[in-house]
């Protein structure tokens, strides 16, 4: 066990190391950062030629890029543009999109898997097919379409919750945000649980289970649920770091200052540091993730052991 | 079943929390019903794109809160645009060149520190310095001196201070510019040009975080990227008091939000109202909707870096496009009436004594397809048989108009491919094709005024290599005729004078200009004697609160 998680750990630098190299790559070539920060009119050459050595822009970028690494491991990830430092972008940044994050997945967990067994016990049954209908509703109408609806209703129409989320972003707030980022993952986990349990309920250790007098909720918590939980908690680990970068949508509609907010304005702006570093920690938070998701099979499947 | 009892539990849960969210977001906006010159109002905001320096801050964002911080020698008023003096007691010239200007006695900055002149001459060099990053530098360039401590060329910086100004005592100093330019006092209600306090100096990074300045407002306290909230500043000497307790400025990502936590009793003031919500607006706020003339204009540059466009009878095409462009229909529909067909190069909201004529551009800014056929015919026709008009699809509804204007075109033309829109992902890369001078054909080019003269729709833009210059348009006549203009000291005179520059730039149409753009706004029905100043920013500080 030790030694995978060490080998996995070994396996990340290259990973990480390729994905921010692309990525300040892809940023660099939009073109120069500098013109679009004077706004409508051009800077004078001066003022720019000085602005770029002050963000190093002026060195080659094979450059940039080793100096902007060995800042990173220092923990230092540069100045955004308007003068504030990136890790201070990222700390007020990460706290809300991890609360908006955590929503989201405990929706998919609690809904979903919920949802899942339910189905897959009953297969063939009215309330499996109208929930599958339902989840089929959800994935095929886009995110920001189910955003803008629910914040028109219950934010405007209804008077339920405000239609946008305070500075502060607090767990009651983004209930709503929440559950519309959640909600096309949680239409999968849906349908990835009803699936693996509908196909597990037929094996044959559930069979003997239930020969063995086994109580229901113990034959389908203790040994059909666990097992049918491999898929779905592979879809649920990756799916942290899809939400947390994916977020964008939601968090425009709902007026979260969270990670989407911050990448979009980098992106806007054109700002290679604040673009990149959030961009690393995104990379990081995917890694981890798939390691757990890996360390997790174990736990699920005695069988699955590492060396 | 233990499934069917975790699908109730999970479904009241989302009920119950539904249910409390509801009664936390009821009672936001139940406080500051009664009183009124306490009670405090929420406005819409977007986060400055550089740090709040007066000398560093070019766009509208960053713009609103000097505007409520900061008071200059001059201030625009509101409605007219009219320079007006604010804490200049009198500037005086007697040649166009030298100017003696003597600050008001009585005026302090929030923090207590007296504002004197050297309040100003401090700030003034500072914004100056190359060293100091300053993006309004170019500002000073009028000053004496601003050679040596901005050189242009990115030479070494061999002064610290620019030698046209001279402090002379307590509350007076001078100030020698290198050129004639006999309405520089106007310019100075430009927030670039906001006295500094000491603290500025001494402690920047800490100013920074909570800028002191002299205005109505103090600002209370400063979350970068998401809010910011000013307090009403008992103390303020001048007599433009706030008539509200303060001003909550909250970052939103989308005006579609800000519009909709208006539209929920969320939110009081919204100074941009997206372009989607226009058909709805009068429905929704009726008079609470305000849609009032904004010093700016949108133009379509050229490239004259580009034999194809600069090459003598392209003055044909160019006029010959302009006349293809049915601006009354695009105004209306792409529009709904919040931009109005430019007939000038200028902007309604200088007033006819400002300089603005409406008709001056004449034929050439008429819709008229048959004599756009025949000029463009004439003038040797569209370059490579196609004009490619350039814009940035990120921000904005500009693909929308370009179509538009493309459409028009193509319809004067008889020509499905006359025109073609040409995005440009974002306004960087944008800026960066510009600056590289890449630009194949026709491009956006906004202008909003920095001050309300008419000086300022002209030089910046047209003058041989001037700042915004991006077409490098350039002509002799033109040139000269500024130059005569600013050296006048007759301010009737000096405006007819750059209107005659502007004739010259009619008749080569240097640039198309296309629609005036109003500024819009909606606000919440506790708020009265709401306004847009010029700049299309709300007067933030006679707003009233019920």
């Amino acid at each position: 066990m030790g030694r995978y998680v060490v080998r996995r750990l070994l396996q990340m630098i290259p990973v990480f190391i390729g994905a921010t190299l692309l990525i300040f790559l892809m940023v660099n070539v939009m073109g120069d950062p500098i013109a679009g920060l004077c706004g409508d009119r051009q800077c004078d050459a001066a003022t720019a030629a000085q602005l770029e050595k002050e963000f190093g822009l002026d060195k080659p970028v094979w450059q940039q890029y080793l100096t902007y690494m060995g800042n990173v491991f220092t923990g230092d990830f540069g100045t955004a543009f308007n003068g504030q430092k990136v890790t201070e972008l990222m700390s007020t940044a990460f706290p809300v999109t991890i609360r908006l994050t955590i929503v989201a997945i405990l929706f998919e967990i609690v809904i979903g898997i919920t949802l899942g067994v339910v189905t897959g016990l009953r297969r063939g049954k009215p309330v499996d097919t109208s929930v599958l209908m339902l989840t089929l509703v959800v994935i095929s109408v886009p995110t920001f379409v189910t955003g803008l609806l629910l914040q028109l209703l219950l934010g405007v129409e209804w008077g339920w919750i405000k239609p946008s989320v305070s500075t502060d972003a607090t767990f009651s707030e983004l209930i709503v945000p929440g559950l519309v980022l959640a909600s096309v993952s949680l239409a999968y986990v849906t349908r990835l649980t009803r699936t693996s349990i509908a196909e597990n309920r037929r094996s044959d250790y559930v069979r003997t289970a239930v020969a063995k007098g086994l109580p229901r909720r113990r034959v389908i918590t203790r040994h059909l649920l666990r097992n049918s939980l491999i898929p779905v908690v592979t879809f649920i680990g990756t799916d942290i770091g899809a939400l947390m970068g994916g977020a964008i949508v939601t968090e425009r509609i709902f007026n979260i200052h969270g990670v989407g907010y911050q990448l979009y304005q980098g992106i806007l702006r054109q700002n290679t540091q604040t673009v990149v570093g959030f961009v690393t920690v995104l990379v990081l938070v995917f890694l981890v993730a798939n390691l757990l998701v890996d360390l997790l099979y174990a736990v699920l499947d005695p069988r699955i052991r590492y060396a | 079943m233990r499934g069917a009892t975790h699908a109730k539990w999970a479904a009241c849960a989302a009920a119950v929390a539904l249910a409390a969210t509801a009664c936390g977001g009821g009672d936001s906006d139940s406080g500051g019903g009664s009183g009124d010159s306490s009670a405090t109002l929420s406005a819409s905001w977007g986060d400055p794109q550089n740090p709040l320096e007066p000398a560093n801050t070019n766009e509208v964002q960053g713009g609103k809160v000097l505007d409520m911080i900061f008071r200059s020698l001059k201030k625009y008023n509101p409605e007219t645009g009219k320079a007006e003096d604010m804490l200049a007691d009198k500037i005086e010239t007697s040649d166009s060149q030298n100017f003696t200007v003597t600050v008001k006695d009585g005026w302090t900055f929030s923090n207590g520190e007296k504002v004197t002149a050297k309040s100003f001459v401090d700030a003034w060099n500072y914004g100056a310095s190359l060293k100091n990053n300053q993006k309004n530098a170019y500002f000073f360039g009028y000053i004496d001196g601003y050679d040596k401590v901005h050189p242009e060329d990115g030479g070494k910086q061999t002064a610290q201070t620019l030698s046209g100004l001279k402090l002379t005592g307590d509350l007076t100093f001078t100030v020698k510019l290198n050129q004639k330019f006999s309405t520089f006092p106007d310019t100075l209600g430009y927030p670039a040009y906001a006295p500094l306090p000491q603290a500025f100096f001494t402690d920047h990074d800490g100013w920074l975080k909570k800028p002191v300045g002299n205005g109505p407002y103090t600002i209370d306290s400063y979350t970068k990227g998401s809010q910011m909230s000013l307090k009403k500043w008992d103390g303020y000497p001048g007599e433009d008091k706030a008539q509200n307790g303060g001003v909550t400025l909250k970052v939103y990502t989308d005006n579609n939000t800000a519009y909709t936590d208006l539209m929920a009793g969320n939110l009081d003031l919204v100074d941009d109202v997206p372009a989607a919500q226009l058909k709805n607006v009068q429905a929704d706020l009726g008079d609470r909707y305000l849609n009032t003339p904004a010093g700016i204009i949108q133009t379509l540059a050229f490239p004259f870096y580009d034999k194809n466009w600069s090459k003598a009878g392209m003055e044909k095409v160019r006029t010959g496009l302009s006349r293809a462009i049915n601006r009354d229909q695009i105004t209306k529909t792409i529009f709904n009436d919040t931009r109005t067909p430019a007939s000038d190069w200028t902007s309604p909201v200088l007033g006819e004594a400002g300089g603005f004529k409406k008709g001056l551009c004449g034929d050439a800014c008429e819709y008229d397809p048959d004599a756009a056929k025949k000029l463009i015919e004439e003038g040797g026709g569209l370059p490579g048989g196609q004009v490619k008009i350039t814009y940035n699809a990120d921000t904005g509804s500009h693909k929308q108009w370009v179509d538009a204007v493309c459409n028009s075109i193509n319809n004067a033309l008889d020509n499905d491919k006359a025109c073609v829109g040409n995005p440009v992902g974002t306004f960087a890369d944008f800026r960066n094709q510009i600056t590289a001078k890449k630009m194949s054909g026709p491009f956006r080019a906004g202008w909003q005024m920095d001050y309300p003269l008419i000086q300022n729709f002209l030089q910046p833009l047209y003058y041989t290599n001037a700042s915004s210059n991006d077409g490098k348009w350039s002509n002799k006549d033109f040139d000269k005729l500024v130059d005569e203009a600013n050296a006048e000291t007759d301010t009737a005179k000096a405006v007819s004078t750059f209107q005659d520059a502007e004739k010259v730039l009619r008749d080569n149409m240097g640039a198309i200009p296309l629609w005036y753009q109003n500024g819009s706004a909606g606000y919440s029905e506790r708020l009265s004697n709401v306004k847009l100043n010029p700049f299309s920013v709300p007067v933030y500080n006679e707003i009233k609160v019920s």
